[in-house]
């Protein structure tokens, strides 16, 4: 792999948009919810589809152009489960480094929990090992990152509480979000109240499964400048898959996160140290303690103690999830792209009541599958440029 | 559907793996040239690309890498099933092997506990491998 890449500040985010409500249902679905966000998102920016010239969508961007009617230069259907979001923003960075396309859009619509009052079928995994290797023993999702955590516990102390206080601080946070499906104070007693669904997770150490949508507009920092927002430039990014299956996974307790964290940080010319804000996707408890120690903002097997301390809570030393992430904002099945746009709107400087003072680089980190594919998008402001 | 009646779909890869738990045989597959086990079974080996794979009996001796008590079931396992161990179990074979386990008193399963090898009829004949954590 080449050392020395050169995307850093080359295209920035310049338009987002999201779809979500406290009640965890939405009015819309299908394309015509992905219209409504790809035309708040291009309006934010202060563009029109005319400008787009490239799209990525995780089912078939192909289907998607054609919906929209465009002919784009660059195309991007890349499925890497809930981390594809920070992936199309590394490949949609790249292409415009390179002069592949301009202006890139990423859409992401789903509505579980609507679509199962209504009993229209839901997602349905791919056939693979997992159906003659796991499967038949009753392992699911839950259960595949519940192992990860059991291991964790086993190997470093990690408690329940700890992780517990996870789903604590990021309730906190959702408390500032006045669009989050659940904002009522929770403790950890609360959480270790809760089911034991598959040990050692409760059901609040589990995301929500929330109707939601979201839009992205990336262009040329170049452009980006004449537009109306403040420029996020994309500093660095960097993706990896280790495994699909859990089966497959080399170390329960190491994450592909532990080699595109310092890459993407490496590439932006950053510390973990110099991180205001971490949008790191929370499947579930562990998810989030996992990013923590790989991303090497703690040294590993140290996660507990730090979330138990309070570190990610507002007024903590590392605000993470600050929109009340996907243990309480919304979860519709990949939540990628709401870390992204988080980010954004903390490093515009409009997160309102929820807002992070002088923040000035902040990470979007997407995991998919099985703790599998994890990509990593470390943004700014125009003044880390 | 009960976890009875799950029925393996065995690919041309696989055959031979869900052939022989008819015997109640746990067959792991082998690569001569890179002397090590391949699990999951697959068509050529990760190693050296090789499509000459050979299989080789497992005593199903090990221990618990990571364990989960599951008290709600995720398909094929029903309510009746519930609750039921999910395991990491690395068998003295080198390979780190994904099955139920049976104990006891599931909650005391630890990682590091020795665990053999059990069988539990499926359709079709077929038997799915599970383990027995011995001390519990
Ligand atoms: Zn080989």
């Amino acid at each position: 792999m080449r050392s020395t890449r050169s995307l850093r500040g080359e295209a920035a985010i310049v338009g987002i948009a999201e779809a979500a409500s406290p009640t965890g249902e939405l009015p819309a679905r299908g394309r015509t919810l992905e219209a409504q966000v790809i035309k708040a998102a291009l309006d934010d920016a202060g563009l029109t589809l005319a400008d787009v010239d490239g799209v990525a969508h995780a089912d078939s961007s192909l289907d998607l152009a054609e919906f929209l009617s465009i002919a784009p230069a660059f195309t991007e259907s890349t499925y890497t489960g809930g981390s594809g979001y920070e992936l199309y923003v590394e490949k949609a960075a790249a292409a415009i480094a390179t002069g592949l396309a301009e202006t890139i859009v990423i859409v992401y619509a789903a509505t579980p929990r609507s679509d199962r009052k209504q009993g229209l079928g839901g997602w349905v995994e791919p056939a693979g090992p997992r159906d003659e290797f796991e499967v038949p023993y009753g392992l699911g999702l839950m259960g595949s990152y519940a192992l990860a955590a059991d291991r964790h516990m086993s190997q470093y102390g990690t408690t329940e509480e700890q992780l517990a206080s996870i789903a604590v601080a990021t309730r906190q946070w959702a408390g500032f979000n006045p669009m989050a499906r659940f904002t009522d104070p929770l403790t950890v007693d609360d959480v270790l109240a809760s089911p034991r669904i598959c040990s050692p997770l409760h059901q609040l150490d589990c995301c929500l499964v929330t109707d939601g949508a979201g839009a992205i507009v990336v262009t040329s920092t170049e452009r980006a400048k004449d537009l109306r927002n403040p420029v996020v430039p994309v500093l660095g990014a960097a993706s990896l898959h280790s495994h699909n299956m859990i089966h497959a996974m080399p170390d329960l307790t190491v994450t592909p996160g532990a080699i595109t964290g310092k890459r993407a940080l490496d590439h932006a010319g950053v510390t973990a140290g110099d991180v205001g804000l971490l949008m790191g996707y929370d499947s579930f408890t562990i998810t989030a303690l996992l990013h923590l120690e790989d991303l090497g903002f703690v040294p590993k097997g140290e996660a507990g103690a730090f979330v138990a301390d309070g570190n990610t809570r507002p007024g903590g030393s590392l605000p993470m999830n600050t929109n009340g992430g996907g243990l309480s904002y919304t979860h519709p099945g990949m939540y990628g792209i709401f870390l992204l746009t988080e980010a954004v709107r903390q490093l515009r400087g409009a997160a309102g009541a929820r807002q992070i003072q002088d923040l000035e680089i902040a990470v979007a980190h997407g995991s998919g599958q099985f703790l599998s594919a994890m990509s990593t998008v470390v943004l700014g402001t125009e003044a880390a440029l | 559907m009960s976890r009875n009646e799950f029925a393996p779909l065995p690919s041309a890869a696989t055959a031979r793996y869900w052939a022989a738990t008819r015997e109640r045989r746990l067959l792991l597959q082998w690569c001569p040239n890179c002397e090590r086990h391949v699990h999951h079974p697959r068509e050529a080996c990760p190693g050296c690309l090789s499509t000459e794979l050979q299989w080789r009996e497992s005593a199903g001796r090990g221990t618990v890498h990571a364990v989960s008590v599951h008290y709600r079931p995720f398909a094929p396992m029903t309510a009746e099933d519930c609750p039921y161990a999910v395991a990491f179990v690395d068998l003295e074979d080198g390979v780190r092997f994904l099955a139920n386990v049976t104990a006891d008193d599931l909650e005391a399963i630890r990682v590091g506990d020795p665990v053999s090898l059990q069988w539990s009829p499926i359709a079709d004949g077929y038997h799915l491998p599970v383990f027995h954590a011995n001390a519990h």
